[in-house]
């Protein structure tokens, strides 16, 4: 009874305010206030920084993730704990790091400023924060999907004359599709709803720096409505991503079958 | 057919293991677990490296340390058959097949019998239709060499025993260096004449089934190869029996139903030894005269003829047993196993 009455409390407290989001004002009005000026240049600015920056976290993370969980190399508990680091770091930080490295003083700054780049208030910004707090999520994650495709299957690819890259794009990537997924869905809405490194290092300017979180800060003074239909709208694309993580095992569940005994080798 | 030359050692956790041999024809390697044996496989196909040694395909060398020769595994050319045979989970049989070479994989389905599966995943698949497609598609590559590891060790005891058989078959007619790494002298003894030993990473001893029964050099090998092993043609009787003509002629009967050419495995703990042809149960006699009496701990093994028998010490002070004295062998029809040898 008392278990009962703390589960229901705890789902009460974590249900209500996403409930009152939607409930606030009627749903038409929500819809209507996406269209907003405001609402649709955030809608804009975080679709193409998010992208973009996705983008270059699967391509660059994947083959990282792949060298980190089939290679033993020296350093590798270092490195797993390098990429974790981003993870636990707060985000005020990484806003205040990104700018020590490539703020016009920063770190690398000066020698961006020759080549005539300046980084700090634009949308590339905008990128390099997404990409800061999201690629430790899918790397981790991607290392390991990647760690769980038996081993057995890499070397039988590669006894059966395929080469590193065949053995990748035709044994470990199809095999780790159900792990990565996951681990870029999550990454995704990870990216998606950055708001600390953004607004320090990238600033809040509308049409080009303000995405879909500062724009429902920037509002909640101006106009609340316009700030509770952008809050709506994050919900739909969270519960959208859940779901897609929840149901990826149905469609996968071959890898699963592989792992059955994964091979013994006596005397290693 | 080109000889497989092997020559390596390699310093692992708890022993040096150092192996020479020569492959041509179907060879096994039989030991204790931990004996080495899947390092020699692995070391073969390129995805370990020993200390320093040398392996090669006829002149062609794949590792050599002098030479500074270190191909990867996709270079060399080898069909390496894995213990849970590693089929591609994600690929139905037939890309599993032709994932190392597409245009032998249908001729291949076709011979293995299992082009009806062509379709389905592994998944699918029982124990014995997968160990024919991971040799189907260790093959379709058509490698030099064909590696196996414990072929036999991921089946149930009843497909065990017919694709024991199955398997002889095959890889003898391959006509490929054929090397089968296996903890069981049993299926060692059943795949080939040609077995090797290895403990502790060492070969001990090499030589044919009934070679390393009869004359075994260490204890370990004794003990290891436990049974007897005598070669003979089965048929059906009457009466539910199975009738083995031996070699040399005699007859002997077996409780297991197979035909053909057989191997009648009897152990020594299976076999009594009596002065005078006995009056009891058993149906299995050899007279012949004793060639050996060796006491191993608290038992005296006894050779009679084509057969080893173990019996207790005392029995053999009792029947004051010595070398030269004619004796009979004798041995249940219900104790005599048969493995076949087609």
């Amino acid at each position: 009874m008392l278990l009962a009455f703390a589960a229901g409390l705890i789902l009460a407290f974590l249900l209500v305010p996403v409930l009152a989001l939607f409930l606030r004002i009627p749903p038409g009005d929500l819809l209507s206030e996406l269209t907003s000026k405001v609402a649709v240049d955030a809608l804009i600015v975080s679709l193409k920084t998010s992208v973009i920056a996705h983008a270059v976290v699967l391509v660059l993370g994947t083959p990282a993730a792949y060298l980190i969980a089939t290679r033993h190399f020296r350093g590798r508990a270092l490195v797993l704990t390098l990429i974790e680091l981003p993870l636990v770091l707060p985000p005020a930080v990484a806003g205040i790091a990104l700018f020590a490295a490539f703020g016009r003083t920063g770190l690398l700054g000066g020698t961006l400023e020759a080549f005539g780049i300046s980084i700090p208030l634009t949308q590339t910004a905008v990128v390099f924060a997404v990409i800061f707090v999201s690629s430790p999520f899918y790397v981790r994650l991607a290392v390991s999907a990647f760690e769980s495709v038996d081993p057995a299957l890499i070397e039988a690819a590669r006894t059966l004359g395929a080469g590193p890259r065949r053995t990748f794009f035709r044994v470990a990537l199809p095999l780790a599709t159900g792990g990565l997924s996951a681990a870029s869905a999550l990454a995704f809405a990870r990216g998606l709803g950055e708001f600390g490194a953004t607004i320090m290092f990238a600033g809040s300017l509308q049409g080009v720096t303000q995405t879909l979180p500062l724009a429902i800060y920037a509002q909640l003074d101006l106009d609340f409505d316009v700030a509770l239909a952008l809050g709506a709208f994050l919900v739909v694309v969270s519960v959208a991503v859940l779901l897609t993580v929840k149901l990826l095992p149905s469609w996968t569940r071959f890898t699963l079958i592989s792992l059955a005994p994964s091979a013994r080798f006596d005397s290693r | 057919m080109d000889t497989l030359h092997v020559d390596f050692a390699r310093s692992l956790r708890s022993f040096r293991l150092e192996v020479a041999l020569d492959v041509d024809g179907v060879v096994a390697l039989a030991g204790p677990s931990g004996a080495g044996k899947t390092t020699v496989l692995r070391t073969i196909a390129g995805l370990e490296r020993p200390d320093s040694g040398r392996v090669a395909l006829g002149r062609k060398a794949w590792f050599d340390t002098e030479a500074r020769v270190d191909l990867q595994p996709e270079e060399r050319s080898v069909g390496l058959v894995f213990q849970d045979y590693a089929l591609f989970p994600h690929l139905s049989v037939a890309d599993n097949v032709a994932f190392g070479g597409g245009r032998r994989s249908a001729e291949l389905l076709e011979r293995f019998g299992i082009e009806p599966l062509a379709k389905l995943k592994p998944g699918e698949l029982s124990g014995g239709e997968r160990q024919r497609v991971a040799l189907a598609r260790a093959l379709a590559r058509k490698p030099g060499v064909l590696l196996l590891d414990e072929p036999l060790a991921a089946l149930d005891s009843h497909t065990r025993a017919r694709v024991r058989g199955e398997l002889r078959g095959i890889l003898g007619g391959l006509g490929l260096p054929t090397l089968v790494v296996t903890h069981s002298f049993e299926d060692a003894a059943a795949l080939t004449d040609r077995i090797g030993v290895i403990v502790d990473g060492r070969l001990v001893q090499s030589g044919s089934a009934a070679d390393l029964v009869a004359g075994p050099t260490t204890p370990f090998v004794a003990d290891f190869t436990g049974a007897n092993m005598l070669p003979g043609r089965a048929r059906a009787t009457g009466d539910g029996l199975t009738e083995v003509v031996l070699a040399d002629g005699s007859l002997i009967v077996s409780t297991d139903q197979l035909t053909g050419d057989v191997g009648a495995v009897i152990h020594p703990w299976e076999i009594g030894i009596a002065r005078a042809m006995p009056l009891d149960s058993m149906q299995n006699h050899v007279r012949g005269s004793i060639e050996s009496l060796v006491p191993v701990a608290n038992r005296m093994r006894i050779r009679v003829g084509p057969l080893t028998a173990e019996i207790t010490a005392e029995s053999a002070v009792r029947l004051e047993l010595a070398p030269g004295e004619i004796v009979v062998a004798s041995f249940k029809a219900s104790g005599t196993r048969l493995v076949p040898l087609a």
